[in-house]
């Protein structure tokens, strides 16, 4: 399962060589940009889209009200910044500009988590799922793979609500069928003792830490948690019945993430299961590169195997 | 969503219609007395809601007299028109003046007007295009309302549409720096086909915006962003249709309209208590008086 050869992939390529399918098929496709045409990946875009870039400069309050004015004058935007900047200093603009103004953008959430190493935690997304998860009528996609991007930007193209897309620059392997459905869990293995609910960054390390397990004569459930609003609560429903446990892994803070969405469903059932949420926990990261970091913040195969291990035997 | 009141939009038609043969003392006469009825209906909207925006409403319903009854090309039965000039109040907390305009002009039944900041009312404490046609994106917080406007300019441009995109932002909203990025971005862009006007009325919440943080030289700041300038008085109609319909450089167009907050009520006038003071039933059939001069 983990062998050394397992070939890793920047979501970003993905992302970018679907946004350029796209614009080809559909006029209405624009980027809108805050000087990140090389970190969004946009420069394919640019060379062949000149006109539909949108490039306002390091100013990403602009960035997201021009997005909101294009997508409610029919233009398809996605919206394209790394995801700290356009979720942190643009928060008012996403509730006010797109999700309470019903405008369809899609804002693309680049490099997440900690994807940014040693750049520190100003560079760091790990609040924005958290942030956005509370405001309504915003889609918030996390996709894992590569496969499952491209998916998920043609769906955001033409889902005519505002979503956030939470685009991964940290290298994942191929864990899907490529396919993506809105709103629904993926199940990657099933699994009858201890069910993991990953998401971005975290599924191949769950599909890993599910085989380790197994070995250990512990059956693990792996849910591909892509959409993290609206989220699949039948597929948790199903994990409390059907299993004794449930682990959520995340690259983000667990307060009020997947973690807490998770959570929130299990204890309003009639008779909830245990559960561990692995993610950061209302802290600042100290120096170190992104794998490093994941070690440090107990977000590896081994950390989640540990964890579903301890509750199976619980 | 709230629909159109075909009888006020006929007369609405009328009234661009008459006013488009007038000769100016006419004009200006028209003008006047329309704005000044939605004065009289916003403060009854507020004296029955027990809140709102009272001063800035009096300093902006000239200006968004003279746009909705004698510039934007809409169409208050087609509000989703493609090619509808766009209209974006910024300065989100003069709902008041927007409602009592946009009922005037047939874009939903002066009756709703009535429910304005009720219980399940469409027409809350500020717009929501959701719920009100002529709403064009929802405002509230300052400094929201050019940068979705210059969005809407670049896509009219991408769309090769002449459609003209208005956006009125108060002046002690400039103090928010969102509005500087946009400014940049529209000057950038040399984006003519937009027009911001500036409601100078020189108060914000608290005190002057001079004492508070202070803005001028504001036509300076705009020039210096990459837009052409016309200062006016805001309430002078002929001035602002003048400035609104002269020919257009290759720039965005900034209006500096200089306005008195609290205008056409004279214990109201210029006076800072007055940004959102709700007056009394004795007080609004006094300015009613005045408004009917």
């Amino acid at each position: 399962m983990s062998a050394p050869t397992q070939e890793v992939f920047d979501c970003r390529v993905a992302f970018a060589e679907e946004l350029i399918a796209l614009a080809r098929e559909d006029e209405r496709i624009v980027a809108v940009c805050n000087d990140s045409v090389g970190s969004s990946n946009l420069v394919g875009f640019q060379k062949e889209f000149p006109d539909r870039l949108i490039n306002v400069g390091i100013a990403e309050q602009d960035m997201v009200g021009v997005g909101a004015g294009l997508a409610l004058s029919g233009y398809v935007p996605f919206v394209c910044g790394a995801s700290p900047f356009l979720t942190g200093r643009a928060l008012e603009q996403i509730k006010a500009d797109v999700a309470y103004s019903q405008s369809p953008v899609v804002l693309c959430g680049m490099s997440p988590g900690m994807a940014y190493g040693e750049l520190g935690p100003t560079h760091h997304s790990i609040e924005d799922l958290s942030w956005l998860r509370a405001i309504a009528g915003l889609g918030i996609v996390v996709p894992a793979d590569p496969g499952e991007t491209r998916s998920a930007v043609r769906w955001a193209a033409s889902a005519a609500t505002p979503v956030f897309l939470r685009v991964g620059r940290f290298k994942v392997p191929a864990v899907t069928d490529g396919s993506f459905e809105f709103g629904t869990a993926g199940l990657l293995r099933d699994g009858s003792d201890v069910t993991v609910v990953a998401t971005g960054t975290m599924v191949s390390r769950a599909l890993e830490a599910a085989s380790a397990a197994a070995d250990e004569g512990v059956s693990v459930r792996v849910l591909n948690m892509s959409t993290i609003a609206p989220l699949d609560e039948e597929a948790i429903r199903r994990a409390i019945r059907e299993t004794r446990a449930i682990v959520t892994a995340e690259e983000a803070t667990t307060t009020g993430g997947l973690g807490a969405a998770v959570a929130a469903v299990v204890v309003t059932e009639p008779a909830p299961v245990p559960m561990r949420m692995l993610g950061v926990h209302r802290e600042f990261a100290p120096t170190g590169t992104t794998a490093f970091l994941l070690e440090h913040f107990g977000l590896t195969a081994g950390d989640i195997r540990r964890a579903a291990v301890e509750l199976a035997h619980a | 969503m709230l629909v159109a009141d075909p009888t006020a939009a006929a007369a609405w038609h009328r009234f661009r219609q008459d006013f488009a043969g007038a000769a100016p003392q006419r004009r200006r006469e028209m003008l006047r007395q329309r704005a000044n009825q939605s004065r009289t209906t916003d403060l009854q909207m507020i004296g029955r809601a027990g809140l709102g925006h009272v001063g800035g409403d009096m300093s902006v319903l000239d200006i968004l007299t003279t746009l909705f009854f004698a510039v934007l090309r809409v169409d208050p039965e087609k509000p989703e028109w493609a090619d509808r000039d766009r209209f974006v109040l910024s300065k989100g907390h003069t709902a008041g003046a927007l409602y009592a305009t946009l009922a005037a002009a047939g874009f939903f039944p002066a009756a709703e007007l009535d429910t304005f900041a009720g219980p399940l009312s469409a027409l809350n404490g500020h717009p929501n295009r959701v719920k009100v046609p002529g709403v064009e994106t929802n405002t509230g917080p300052l400094g929201h309302g050019l940068p979705v406007s210059v969005g809407m300019a670049v896509a009219a441009r991408l769309a090769s549409s002449s459609r003209h995109v208005y956006v009125v932002l108060g002046d002690g909203e400039l103090q928010e720096g969102s509005n500087w990025e946009a400014a940049m971005t529209a000057g950038h862009r040399r984006l003519a086909n937009l027009t911001a006007v500036v409601d100078r009325n020189r108060l914000q919440q608290g005190a002057r915006t001079e004492e508070t943080n202070g803005l001028d030289p504001l036509d300076a700041k705009w020039k210096a962003f990459g837009w052409d300038v016309a200062e006016v008085d805001g309430h002078d109609h002929l001035a602002l249709l003048e400035v609104f319909t002269a020919p257009r450089g290759e720039r965005p167009l900034c209006v500096i309209a200089n306005t008195t907050k609290g205008r056409g009520v004279s214990f109201m006038e210029d006076r800072v208590e007055w940004h959102h003071k709700v007056p009394s039933a004795a007080q609004i059939e006094a300015a009613a008086v005045e408004l009917a001069r």
